[in-house]
């Protein structure tokens, strides 16, 4: 099968690492900033970048409901820290007009784990990545508070605090695998498309 | 069943990644210069994606001279409780307590400013003994580098801060930019040439020669006014914009920083840069860089 072509929401944030990280993989990317992009792309990408900012840019480049209605006809979607609240169904803690999508059911607390001198690194094992630990960067990172029926815990820190969930072709993380050289997560995502 | 208990052992934190990783997530935005908690607001509201917190905004500190110094924490503590987003603040060159104590507050990022009268005619602060991660200023590639190998994990270009004129950001934007280029077609032992007359650490010059761009990312400040500024500096490759004076010395604010924030998510599309620079009032009071009795771009080593 033809691999997929993947969209990175570029509206701000670490676009050129999943961008790379996609082009490593030797997946075709397109950078979406307006709806006209997002007809182009088999699934998207919602990197880590500032959610109430990218919040304000989704609606001032009228891309939040062509989003929206594709995510809800299922396009598989991977999204990471900010990327990750902006697919929640509830968001804590964030801003008043502060939007997500509802694409995988979950509440998601925004700055759970403190500011930036609490940010962290750490390994993780991640289900269905068995052969060795996940290395994951934390930066001012979001935790999963409540996980809906049908959500599957992929990996989790302190206590069972979900740090990676999945439902159905949507694929969340708390950390950054952006940051990291290890491409498995990206992976995941792009053979959960396929199945 | 994998385990799913993690993390609790081996946790690091104020590691390069994780300093250096939170500059990755401000790409594509607008830092803004605010001096108390209802500018902070206004600018987390227009979608900065991260404010600075000073005393004075650099025009205020051109036009009163005298010292300046770090904000007090109380103004700073106002503005980490009415905004989300990250709190930078600054911190004078060299003065390793004003930055112990900017750590202790918990802000985000430490910004060793120029902006600031510096404490220190030598050395800059060694970043590399704190938690909390530093951005500093350069006019050139050599600045640049000097500044990483004391650990900045954010290089921002000076332009001249206060001033409402680009032509120092741009002119500081080319120089680095364009020995970043060069670099990448010199041969081996051009590498050590280029390391002398930057007078920088030779492995830095051999990265930057492999990799062509600097090992962390680059922002632009000093000078920008306008959204067509903001587009222009993301245009010639910074990263992100730091917007001081521009927004709060302009005639209309919380317009002008949503109309930069759109204009630097958007540097590359003229129909939305025209659209949004429309009817935001007066822009901030410009200098002529000639006139000024000051150069804040000057200090620095």
């Amino acid at each position: 099968m033809a691999l997929p072509r993947i969209g990175v929401l570029a509206l701000q944030g670490a676009v050129d690492l999943h961008v790379h990280a996609l082009e490593r993989l030797g997946v075709e990317t397109v950078e979406v900033r307006r709806a006209e992009h997002l007809a182009r792309v088999d699934g998207l990408v919602l990197p880590g970048g500032e959610s109430s900012t990218i919040s304000k840019l989704l609606v001032i480049n009228e891309l939040f409901d062509p989003l929206a209605e594709r995510l809800a006809v299922g396009m598989p979607a991977f999204g990471t820290c900010a990327g990750m609240i902006m697919l929640a169904s509830e968001i804590l803690d964030g801003r008043d007009d502060q939007l997500s999508f509802g694409a995988i059911d979950i509440s998601v607390r925004r700055n759970a784990f403190g500011r930036q001198i609490d940010s962290f690194e750490t390994d993780l094992n991640v289900i269905g990545l068995a052969e060795a630990p996940v290395h994951a960067v934390f930066i001012r990172a979001p935790s999963v508070e409540r996980v809906g029926p049908g959500v599957e815990i992929l990996a989790a820190v302190e206590e069972g605090r979900p740090v990676a969930c999945r439902q159905g072709q949507v694929l969340v993380t708390s950390f950054h695998p952006e940051l990291s050289p290890d491409l498995r997560l990206h992976e995941l995502f792009i053979k959960g498309m396929a199945a | 069943m994998a385990d799913l208990t993690n993390g609790i052992v081996s946790r690091a934190t104020g590691t390069d990644l994780v300093k250096r990783g939170l500059a990755d997530m401000l790409k594509g935005g607008v830092i803004m210069d605010v001096v108390d908690p209802a500018q902070a607001k206004i600018a987390e509201d227009a979608g900065a994606v991260a404010v600075m917190a000073l005393e004075r905004v650099p025009s205020d500190i051109r036009r009163d001279g005298g010292v300046a110094r770090m904000s007090d924490p109380e103004m700073i503590q106002g503005i980490q409780e009415v905004v989300s987003i990250p709190v930078m603040a600054k911190a004078r060159i060299g003065h390793i307590a004003e930055a112990q104590i900017l750590q202790a507050l918990q802000v985000d990022y430490i910004d060793e400013s120029e902006v600031l009268t510096p404490a220190d005619e030598a050395h800059h602060i060694d970043k590399w003994a704190f938690d909390v991660p530093f951005v500093c200023g350069a006019t050139n590639l050599g600045e640049a580098l000097r500044r990483i190998s004391e650990g900045a994990c954010m290089i921002r270009s000076k332009g001249e801060a206060g001033t409402g004129n680009v032509v120092e950001a741009v002119r500081h934007l080319r120089s680095i930019l364009g020995d970043i280029r060069k670099i990448t077609t010199a041969d081996q032992a051009e590498l050590f040439d280029w390391a002398k007359r930057l007078q920088a650490p030779l492995p830095l010059v051999q990265e930057i020669a492999e990799t062509g761009t600097l090992p962390v990312p680059m922002f632009c400040a000093g000078g920008i006014a306008t959204p067509a500024d903001a587009s222009l500096v993301m245009q010639l490759g910074a990263q992100a914009v730091f917007v001081g004076s521009g927004i709060f010395k302009s005639s209309d604010p919380s317009h002008m920083a949503k109309a930069i924030v759109e204009a630097t998510a958007n540097y590359l599309d003229p129909d939305i840069l025209a659209k949004v620079s429309r009817g935001l009032g007066d822009a901030m009071p410009g200098l002529e860089i000639g006139s000024l009795e000051t150069r804040l771009s000057e200090r620095g080593w």
